[in-house]
């Protein structure tokens, strides 16, 4: 493992429902961060962003997000992808929005 | 009201069909993402971070309440029950699956409503006063103007790829009402003598490069508007950039030719383009025309809202924010505010659509606009009718008396939702509105427009409010500059940056610094914040906002 190397993640967004997903070590799609796997060498991370393109009809925009490696898990580096991982950030007050709290469906494919 | 052609119908329909197929092959895989894409934001499908985000036109921004109540539809079947809308007359909706559009095009179909020509380098959904057809200063409805735009461009073969979108906007009103200076082109309804034409601008807009648009020519006659305007698309297609996505807009293509030498370009092209147009679209003109006539209005004695006025305290701060004058003196333009302090500004639940759409039914002859202040308004309600429409709008939650004041600000999506984002706006928009209405200010402070955009890309109008608030990303954390003296209307002006940005928790109190330096140094409550910019110059503001006071002093 190259020191220099910042460990990645690979995400993209699910194909039918938009939702984030991320690519786990077992090659499926999940929607919590805390189960991608975590890319620690640059050769390794090449490797599997090609083999989680390989999934067009599933997930869209596939690519690598650079994160830290936290207890909880890996944590993104960028505002933007930490964003992304966590949701929006306002609890939409509507009432209309007490859907928000649908039930969590899982993406694995 | 205007309703569907057959054509129109038809072609609608079948670009539903078109996008149903292309799903299942893009779902398939017969169809790649790269050939997918633009058949997906041809038909109003954007790829956010969350979600597939769904922009709907609402062209000109008026809406019968049937078609309100099609869009609540959409939010409660299809999102998660509210819509989003924007400063261009759209709503979006933010929680969209790509397996359910075809069916959500479909069910928006039904009320005559579509999501083309919402995206892409083609002629955008043109914008007009929310005001049109009713307010009391129109020298002229721009809606038939805006609807013959829309027929002559939707899916003319010329204009689906120029160098960059295109955004227009009419104005019928010397108000103006519709920020036509920052758009590509800006038409203005004037008179000249007996007879009336157009003012037409071009070149402006927001964005990474603001810049407020020149005028092209200072009176078109009418008969005239539609080659004209094809003479300026044919000159931009002919010296627009295609090279740099970031100077392909007309404001670059205009500035880097110069108006004058734009201005004889056009001029060259529409007398090609001129003897093309033989009165065919005069013919339609004249067709479109009634569809926008005044519904016959009722008349009432107004006395009641003469009353209410003086008994009910909370209704006359309503009506002072919320009624503008009507051609029809007996009537108002009532603004319903969509931004009730706390609240997601732009947001509106489907249960609060229905609520608005019935109020249009009983009070505002099924007549709906949306502004570009992301508000809602029913464009022609008796003043009799006042008080117990005021008193329907408290029940549903949609009575804020804040129209125009610091709290009815616009916001972009930002952060939350936006894939193109450095930085949140809504929850900031939300903190600024709920800190002015904890303190008790906001009637104090009067009218002042306030602005958010989430990234440099400037949705949020953040230029032109008389407090601009860009957010960035500063190394991996949210950072926010503020501008000032930005305005739009006759008086547009792009504001100033003041400085080094504030992080997110800091920018409440640097808006309360600021504002509170506006009301001790304003000459009295009828010297608005820009007056008061003007009078002193930028000096007293930035030290405020940078909390120098002391040293100032
Ligand atoms: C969330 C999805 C959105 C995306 C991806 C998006 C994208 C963009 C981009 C890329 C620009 C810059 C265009 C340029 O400078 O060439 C822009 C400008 C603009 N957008 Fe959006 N936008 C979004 C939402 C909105 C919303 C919600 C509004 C209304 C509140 C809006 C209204 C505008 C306006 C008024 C401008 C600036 C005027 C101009 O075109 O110069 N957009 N948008
Ligand atoms: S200004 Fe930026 S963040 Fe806001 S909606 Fe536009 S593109 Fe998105």
């Amino acid at each position: 493992m190259s020191r220099s190397f910042v460990p990645k993640v690979v995400s993209a967004n699910d194909l039918r429902a938009g939702h984030v997903v991320y690519f786990a070590a077992s090659g499926d799609w999940v929607r919590d961060i805390a189960e991608a796997e975590v890319l620690t060498d640059e050769a390794e991370a090449q490797l599997r962003l090609l083999s989680a393109m390989g999934h067009p009809t599933v997930a869209v925009g596939v690519y690598l997000v650079d994160v830290t490696q936290e207890p909880q898990g890996p944590v993104p580096v960028a505002l933007r992808e930490q964003f992304r991982a966590r949701g929006p950030s306002i609890r939409p007050t509507k009432e209309a929005a007490a859907k928000e709290a649908a039930p969590k469906e899982s993406a694995n494919v | 009201m205007y309703e569907y052609s057959d054509f129109d119908e038809a072609f609608v329909r079948n670009r539903v069909a078109q996008f149903r197929d292309q799903v299942a092959r893009r779902l398939d895989g017969s169809l790649t993402e790269e050939e997918f894409r633009p058949l997906r934001l041809m038909n109003g499908l954007y790829l956010q971070l969350h979600a597939y985000m769904l922009r709907v036109a609402i062209p000109y921004g008026t809406l019968s309440s049937h078609q309100m109540r099609a869009l609540a539809d959409v939010a409660d079947r299809f999102d998660r029950g509210y819509g989003h809308f924007t400063t261009r007359q759209n709503i979006q909706f933010n929680w969209i699956k790509l397996t359910d559009t075809p069916d959500i095009l479909e069910r928006l179909a039904d009320d005559g409503l579509h999501a083309i020509q919402t995206s892409g380098n083609c002629i955008r959904n043109v914008t007009t006063d929310a005001f049109a057809g009713a307010a009391a200063d129109e020298i002229e409805d721009p809606r038939p103007y805006a609807e013959l735009i829309r027929q002559w461009s939707s899916d003319h073969a010329e204009f689906q790829f120029l160098p960059r979108k295109f955004k227009i906007a009419i104005t019928g009103s010397p108000e103006d009402r519709a920020a036509i200076r920052a758009h590509d082109v800006g038409l203005q309804l004037i008179r000249r003598g007996a007879e009336t034409g157009f003012r037409v601008l071009v070149g402006g807009g927001l964005g990474r490069t603001p810049m407020l648009a020149p005028e092209l020519r200072d009176f078109l006659p009418k008969a005239d508007l539609l080659p004209y305007l094809e003479a300026i698309l044919a000159a931009y297609n002919l010296i627009g950039r295609r090279d740099n996505k970031y100077k392909a807009r007309i404001k670059i293509t205009v500035f880097e030719t110069g108006i004058e030498p734009f201005r004889d370009l056009v001029e060259q092209e529409f007398a090609r383009i001129r003897p093309q147009f033989t009165g065919a679209d005069q013919a339609l003109l004249a067709e479109i025309t009634p569809h926008f006539a005044l519904p016959d209005l009722v008349a009432k004695d107004p006395a009641a809202f003469a009353a209410a006025r003086t008994t009910d305290p909370a209704f006359a701060a309503w009506a002072k924010q919320s009624v503008t004058d009507h051609k029809r003196p007996d009537h108002a333009v009532v603004t319903i505010s969509v931004k009730t302090p706390g609240e997601e500004p732009g947001d509106v639940s489907a249960r609060q659509m229905r609520a608005v759409a019935d109020l249009a039914d009983l009070h505002g002859y099924g007549e709906l606009r949306i502004s570009h202040m992301q508000n809602i308004v029913l464009p022609h309600v008796a003043r009799a009718d006042l008080p117990a429409l005021h008193a329907a709008l408290r029940k549903v939650g949609l009575a804020a008396a804040n129209v125009g004041l610091i709290s009815d600000m616009i916001a972009c999506p930002g952060m939350d939702y936006c894939a193109l984002a450095t930085a949140r706006s809504i929850p900031l928009a939300q903190e600024i509105a709920q800190h002015f209405e904890t303190l008790g200010l906001v009637e104090t402070i009067g009218p002042l427009p306030l602005k958010i955009s989430g990234c440099i890309n400037a949705c949020g109008h953040h230029h032109l409010g008389a407090i601009g608030i860009l957010g960035l990303d500063r190394a991996g954390a949210e950072n926010y500059q503020i501008t000032l003296g930005g305005a739009e209307g006759p008086e547009a002006a792009i504001g100033e940056k003041m400085g080094p940005g504030f992080a997110y928790d800091a920018v409440v109190p640097a808006i309360e610094r600021l504002v509170r330096a506006y009301l001790a140094l304003r000459l009295s409550a009828d010297e608005s914040f820009l007056a008061a910019l003007h009078r002193l110059g930028r000096e007293p503001f930035r030290a405020a906002l940078y909390d120098e006071a002391q040293d100032a002093a």
